[in-house]
């Protein structure tokens, strides 16, 4: 019995609780790109880099804030800075689609048109950040690490293997939940989130109801851009933050939105935390734990880890050209890229 | 002077060629207008170009007196036109009552009043109020369609085709509503295939052919012409 304890609780340590925080931070990161690409009908690849400027102003803030002594510890001042990168990361949104993506709409460019754009807008984020930031290892993780240790868990439970719950992880699965719910009531119950949904459904249909398409769109991208940022800084609390990881971690999110249909918001939510979970899962090595599993001397000697953690993102691709292949909508049905 | 006209309207999409030679199509206050005629005859052509979805080289477009040639289709809605366009018509994704609130969308008033209006006009629509349109049939559709259009409370309703694709006892009992709705003072242009149902309920009927009025009636004249009946009825 205390074998399956041991055994659960190692997994829990290694594999579900970290994936949990990381499928949080995804499914975040993907709502944005699922509303971007459902009202303005485009994949955005500047996503991930909107991620990084974002969180990149909020930890210029974070240092201000630290400089002059504020503290919301034990909770990191990340959350203090969070509402500053926002405003950043929607003026950064507001003024591109402004300069260059409204050109393009007035155009009637072809989707592929605007994800190229996008591709484009991405690599100038990227420059931005850099040099608004540098592209160092930065840890932003201040106030209380530990909401408890392995060690005290250990202590707690007399387990032979411990669990360790980071501030950072309940702080992520947290806001997510508040944030999620705020979205999804936005885009049910209000006016105007109704004639965004209206407007993703039918445009022609919205534009003959009097729904103001600019105005669609306008709040399309501050609520793409907060939602960025928010991912942004969670990923950045709960790791660190490297612009570099930033760029990367696109290929998950745009995973986590195909895989539960884009365009549907709740299917970006599951996407997340089934990409979330398959990398982890993936990339564990399960040595310890089967050997609290198997019957002794059945034990196999080597790690058992199916991929290395270097391929984390093969695990993302392979689902994504596997859903692409299979279920090209998705879980939830959403539309076809 | 009719309540709605579209006189002498000639023009065709992006500059290409003239679909419409000096057609006009004009529907009297609480009366119904109906646009028949052989398939190409530029009947949706004609109803688009009164809403203004059709960039008119000469012609004019007039509501209760007032020239609206110049006005968008969007400022048209604000005017007081209600369109349904034959395809699409309905946002699948939204519920039958979010499809209504999207219909009143430029209203800043209460709707409510308006929507129970709707909803005792076509009363399945209150019992599937919570359900997505996209899950209704044809029919079915087509009523959230039609009262999408009547949440703006327009004193004009325009209708592309109303009953195509649905059965022949859906579309009795959508003419019966259409009825109704020009009883209470609305004005009703409409385009349709079902030539004979229609100008059986119509008090005025345009016959388009290549763009151009053929003939023009009261529905019943239309109905017991022989020519219109030879060549456009069946006989």
């Amino acid at each position: 019995m205390t074998d399956f304890l041991n055994a659960f609780v190692l997994l829990a340590n290694f594999v579900i609780v970290p994936a949990t925080a990381y499928g949080a931070q995804l499914a975040l990161g993907a709502l944005g790109v699922t509303l971007i690409y459902s009202v303005l009908r485009f994949a955005n690849f500047a996503h991930g880099d909107t991620m990084a400027f974002g969180t990149a102003v909020a930890i210029l803030f974070i240092w201000l804030l630290q400089a002059w002594g504020v503290s919301i510890a034990p909770l990191p001042t990340a959350l203090l800075a969070l509402p500053i990168g926002i405003l950043g990361a929607c003026a950064l949104a507001l003024g591109t689609d402004r300069l260059v993506y409204r050109f393009y709409r007035r155009q009637r460019s072809a989707p592929v048109v605007f994800v190229m754009v996008s591709v484009g807008v991405m690599f100038i984020y990227n420059a931005l950040t850099r040099f608004l930031i540098g592209v160092d290892d930065r840890r932003i993780d201040d106030g209380e690490r530990f909401l408890f240790t392995v060690a005290q868990f250990r202590a707690a439970t007399g387990l032979e293997q411990g669990l360790a719950l980071r501030t950072s992880q309940v702080i992520t699965v947290v806001v997510m939940v508040i944030v999620t719910a705020a979205v999804f009531w936005f885009l049910q119950k209000t006016r105007t989130g109704k004639s965004m949904r209206a407007y993703s459904d039918n445009e022609d249909l919205a534009l003959l109801s009097g729904i103001n398409p600019d105005r669609v769109v306008r709040i399309t991208w501050l609520l793409a851009a907060a939602l960025a940022t928010i991912a942004g800084v969670l990923y950045g609390l709960d790791k660190s933050f490297r612009p570099f990881t930033y760029f990367q971690i696109l290929l998950p999110i745009f995973a986590a939105a195909i895989v539960g249909g884009i365009g549907q918001p709740f299917g970006a939510i599951a996407g997340g935390f089934i990409i979330a979970f398959a990398e982890t899962a993936f990339t564990y090595a399960y040595r310890g734990f089967l050997g609290y599993v198997l019957p002794e001397g059945w034990v196999p000697p080597g790690l058992v880890q199916l991929l290395s953690t270097d391929y984390k993102f093969a695990v993302s691709f392979i689902i994504l050209v596997i859903v692409l292949l299979v279920r090209p909508t998705g879980i939830f049905r959403g539309r076809v890229l | 002077m009719s309540f709605l006209a579209g006189e002498n309207m000639t023009g065709g999409y992006g500059g290409g060629a003239d679909i419409l030679h000096d057609c006009t199509i004009a529907v009297e206050k609480g009366e119904i207008a109906v646009i028949v005629g052989p398939n190409g005859a530029g009947k949706s052509t004609a109803m688009k170009a009164v809403f203004g979805m059709l960039p008119l080289r000469m012609g004019r477009v007039t509501l209760d007196g007032r020239d609206i040639t110049g006005l968008s289709p969007q400022d048209r809605v604000r005017a007081g036109m209600g369109f349904v366009p034959q395809t699409s018509n309905v946002f699948v994704n939204l519920t039958v009552e979010e499809n209504l609130e999207m219909g009143a969308f430029i209203r800043e008033d209460d709707i409510r009043p308006t929507m129970e209006q709707v909803f005792s006009l076509f009363p399945i629509l209150a019992e599937k109020r919570r359900q997505p349109a996209g899950e209704l049939s044809g029919g079915q559709r087509q009523q959230v369609a039609v009262g999408r259009a009547l949440m703006t409370r327009p004193k004009v309703l325009m209708l592309d085709e109303p009953t195509a694709g649905v059965s022949p006892i859906v579309m009795d009992e959508l003419f019966d509503r259409i009825i109704d709705i020009a009883r209470t003072g609305l004005s009703i242009l409409m385009v349709e295939q079902n030539a004979r149902q229609a100008l059986n309920i119509a008090d005025k009927g345009y016959v388009l052919v290549g763009g151009r009025n053929r003939f023009t009636d009261t529905g019943e004249a239309l109905l017991a012409d022989p020519e219109v009946r030879r060549s456009f009825l069946g006989g």
